[in-house]
């Protein structure tokens, strides 16, 4: 069984709307949504969801107020800036308060608090799943608003989405990974088979673009690069796709600026779905020659 | 209170653009002879600098406190190690430290009954500072195959210039990056666009910001007909500050790493519109 890996660096290049159509491609795939603060897949897939798990990770500092001295101490060793002065409801004396947007959850104020006021409950930062769709077992996840530990998310869905295809005899896992170069790119990436960057030809594509292939590099993964949109800049789409070969990426395809791609996702379908069949069969050439680069079967058309 | 405002740019899906509105936010101040300083907290890919082309006069190294332990002071008791809610310690015959694992929180070294420990700052990125024109610049680069995101985030906003408007260009998501970039701006400005991911992902980013009490807008860009954006806005009283049309040329002047209003006068009014909009919700 191969993982393979869509990520794109900057976001809004096209991503999730190829993972989808690549989803409706493989005959015999596990799908992954590793974009779990901003999953959009299943936006396409109209997944079933069959399980649902609670993601717990991590804790957080709680100050009980009533028995807060207003000592400081803890506001004094955070080094978040996530703890600050209030006021007690009731007497008005001053104590302090956590601010659970930036605590870090490291319990350095519960453990150093002399009268021992702070609470360290663990969070349930969001929830995960296992669905079906009618291509095939989705593995996704939803982050709660501002809840830390996406990379550790990043990591369950992709552990689950392996188990889900061992059970169900799948020879491959597709990823959809999340936009950037830091902690949850980091975990969709480990270890999988090969990665595909989707790009597009602007400056900004082009610059994010170096900035993924040195991840990639980093983690020796096989990357393979495809430009979407390539026709808003033909031009840097050829520089893009000099530098990726010179960073030891295969560019597999380009596929072109289109509205029937806003089209298909208003409608709910992938682009192989809804057509036109011209920017569909790009997208076909896209995924047969990733596949191709990493000697992986290419799936019979039905 | 600083004495001039913060606006933080943020978006639930990535591509939308943040980038975009940003600097010609920043372009139109200038016109309005303000003050103003572009700051990039979208450190793992930040593009401003492809359109501002600053002139950088300084380049700062951002770190995080990770501890060293002293072995000849050490009593192995491990301490440390039980402490650390990032298992960047394991206790073997002598604490061993995982540096990319510590979130530099400090514990391990309040716990040491010996004081063996001291800490050491080990770089995750860059701040950079400098000028494009007039406009005062900002940004971080985080080292690639870095985590730990937020520290440099809040590196580059130490850097602000406050009788300068700030304008913050936020990283895409939900997550504890948006959460360190918003943090303490005067205003919030989500720049969506009118597609279900556009429209799922402000859902997301709404219910993450606004616990955080800051005041919110937004912008729908490529704005079309379908105005599934806007009637969500409405549902949840959200001011929809402008709507951007969709027009090709807008994406193929972005292709070039040019400003729009170079090209297509037409534009520069709609971004005395936007800031008029936000301007009047400060």
């Amino acid at each position: 069984m191969k993982e393979l890996v869509v990520i794109s660096g900057k976001g809004g290049t096209g991503k999730t709307s190829l993972t989808a159509s690549f989803a409706a491609l493989a005959r015999n795939a596990v799908v992954a949504d590793g974009d779990v603060d901003a999953a959009d897949l299943h936006l396409l897939l109209a997944p079933d969801v069959r399980r649902r798990e609670e993601f717990r990770s991590g804790h957080a500092a709680v100050v009980r107020a009533d028995d807060c001295v207003g000592c400081g101490r803890c506001a004094a060793l955070c080094r978040f800036e996530a703890i600050a002065p209030a006021t007690r409801p009731g007497d008005g004396a001053r104590v302090f308060a956590v601010d659970p947007s930036a605590c870090e959850g490291c319990g350095v104020c519960v453990w150093n608090c002399p009268v021992r006021a702070i609470d360290f409950p663990e969070q349930v930062c969001g929830e995960w799943f296992v669905s079906g769709t009618r291509f095939g077992p989705l593995v996704h996840a939803r982050l709660h608003p501002g809840a830390e530990n996406s990379g550790k998310l990043v990591s369950l869905v992709r552990e689950q989405a392996r188990a889900t295809a061992q059970q169900e005899r799948r020879d491959l896992v597709i990823v959809d990974g999340p936009p950037g170069t830091g902690c949850p790119v980091i975990a969709a990436l480990t270890g999988a088979a090969g990665v595909l960057i989707v790009t597009e030809p602007t400056v900004s594509g082009a610059h994010d673009l170096a900035r993924v292939l040195e991840l990639a590099n980093h983690f020796k993964i096989p990357a393979a690069v495809c430009i979407n949109k390539w026709d808003l800049n033909p031009e840097q789409a050829d520089g893009i796709e000099t530098a990726a070969r010179a960073a030891g990426a295969a560019p597999v395809g380009r596929v072109r600026y289109d509205k029937a791609a806003t089209r298909a996702q208003r409608q709910g379908l992938t682009v192989v779905e809804a057509g036109p069949d011209s920017l569909a069969d790009e997208i076909r050439a896209v995924w047969r020659r990733w596949l191709e680069t990493l000697a992986i079967p290419v799936p019979e058309a039905p | 209170m600083s004495a001039a405002p913060s606006i933080a740019i943020a978006s639930g899906k990535g591509g939308t653009g943040k980038t975009t509105v940003a600097i010609h936010l920043a372009a139109t101040l200038l016109f309005h002879r303000r003050s103003v300083q572009y700051l990039d907290c979208d450190v793992e890919e930040p593009n401003g600098h492809l359109f501002l082309k600053p002139k950088i006069d300084a380049v700062e190294s951002v770190g995080i406190p990770v501890p060293v332990v002293d072995a000849a002071r050490c009593i192995a008791c491990g301490k440390c190690a039980g402490v650390c809610e990032f298992n960047a310690i394991a206790m073997l015959k002598k604490p061993l430290v995982f540096p990319e694992l510590c979130h530099g929180c400090g514990a391990c070294a309040l716990v040491c009954p010996v004081g063996a420990i001291r800490e050491t700052p080990r770089a995750v990125g860059v701040a950079e500072t400098g000028r494009a024109g007039c406009i005062a610049f900002a940004q971080g680069r985080l080292n690639v195959g870095e985590p730990m995101a937020p520290p440099l985030i809040r590196a580059v906003k130490a850097r602000r210039d406050p009788e300068a408007v700030a304008l913050y260009d936020s990283p895409p998501g939900t997550s504890c990056s948006v959460v360190a970039t918003v943090r303490g701006a005067d205003f919030v400005v989500l720049v969506t666009e009118p597609t279900p991911f556009g429209l799922h992902d402000l859902d997301l980013a709404v219910a993450t910001l606004r616990p955080m009490g800051r005041p919110l807008g937004v912008v729908v860009n490529r704005a079309d007909e379908d105005r599934r954006v806007q009637d969500y806005c409405q549902a949840e009283n959200l001011p929809v500050l402008a709507e951007l049309p969709d027009d090709r040329r807008v994406a193929e002047t972005y292709a070039r790493g040019e400003l729009l209003f170079d090209r297509l006068p037409d534009w520069r009014g709609r971004f005395e519109d936007l800031w008029a909009r936000i301007e009047e919700r400060l």
